[in-house]
């Protein structure tokens, strides 16, 4: 896998990321590209509930959300996160990536949507892209050992 | 069977495979076959039903499962078959997730349901009379089969099109 500069916080603290899917295999393939680009998690959550508690409890500076899960889909969660908190910054992870999802998504206040299965270098683009949005958390990526910018 | 309700799935499972697994695949031969579906390993099946209906079987050998298990989660995986069921259900997941995306965007709409997950001895009930299209994805970590059977169901997509369009 290759190696990509890290993306920091402003105060150049790790970028912390809550994961919810409701694949355990799904979670742990988004945690391990996180780590890769620096990041901290924060928490993680099965369901789109079980999600917006862990919202309330870390606080986090990105969400990667799945789309369908149960109790609560990724949407409906999206929806009730950033009713709560505005300034919430929500990525949606799916396979299914058709125009109508991916506007519902939008509509209800995720920043961007990034099909499965995720390549790295594209998750990271889109995380940059979604960071560089919020002044309060805009950091340029910093170089690690040995490291090629993509 | 229509070869273009078929392609989308045979075109996903080969992207999503090549992408997860981080390797070359190639599509093996293709053939047809009726009657009840004999699996090669642990299946995943899913139902769609609307403007298409039909099912798709995603099947590999737990050895496989395992193999994928490791390349996905990036770290050696226990011999279990808890980790065997979830992966076969989250690579049912991407593939079906992909292929109803470009259907989606071709203007089909229908639901699909989530993967049923068969792992003993007993058929694969409803698969039994069923005209299917059956071929192996040869990957890095060994064949995945797919087995999809699927029609069109021009009149309930007429009946939906004709509805008035409300304002």
């Amino acid at each position: 896998m290759p190696q990509f500069a890290a993306l920091l916080r402003k105060d150049n603290q790790p970028v912390r990321y809550l994961v919810v899917d409701d694949s355990v295999f799904a979670r742990k393939n988004i945690i391990k590209m996180v780590q890769l680009f620096g990041g901290e998690i924060a928490g993680e959550a099965g369901d789109g509930l079980t999600a917006i508690a862990e919202y309330n409890r870390t606080k986090p500076d990105i969400v990667l959300m799945d789309i369908t899960m149960p109790q609560m889909e990724g949407i409906e969660a999206v929806e009730r996160i950033v009713r709560q908190y505005p300034e919430a910054r929500i990525v949606m992870v799916s396979s299914v990536g058709y125009q109508e999802n991916i506007l519902a998504a939008l509509q209800k206040g995720a920043k961007h949507f990034v099909q499965k299965p995720v390549k790295p270098e594209v998750l990271y683009e889109i995380l940059r892209y979604v960071l560089s949005d919020d002044p309060a958390l805009a950091g340029a990526p910093v170089a690690l050992a040995g490291e090629h910018r993509s | 069977m229509r070869m273009d309700l078929i392609q989308p799935f045979i075109n996903a499972a080969d992207a999503v495979f090549a992408e997860s697994l981080q390797g070359p695949t190639k599509i093996g031969d293709l053939l047809m076959e009726e009657g009840a579906y004999h699996r090669k390993g642990v299946a995943a099946l899913i139902v769609i039903k609307g403007d298409i209906e039909g099912r798709v079987i995603l099947d590999l050998a737990p050895e496989v499962a395992l193999k994928v298990a490791a390349i996905l989660t990036g770290a050696e995986v226990t011999d279990s078959e808890q980790v065997v069921r979830e992966t076969v259900c989250e690579l049912a997941n991407m593939v079906i997730g992909n292929s109803v995306t470009l259907l989606n965007d071709q203007g089909y709409r229908f639901k699909v349901f989530p993967p049923e997950i068969h792992m003993n001895d007993q058929g694969l009930a409803g698969s039994r009379d069923t005209e299917a299209m059956i071929l192996a994805i040869e990957t890095t970590c060994g064949n995945i089969y797919l087995n999809i059977a699927m029609h069109h169901l021009a009149r309930r997509r007429r009946e939906r099109d004709a509805l008035p369009v409300s304002s």
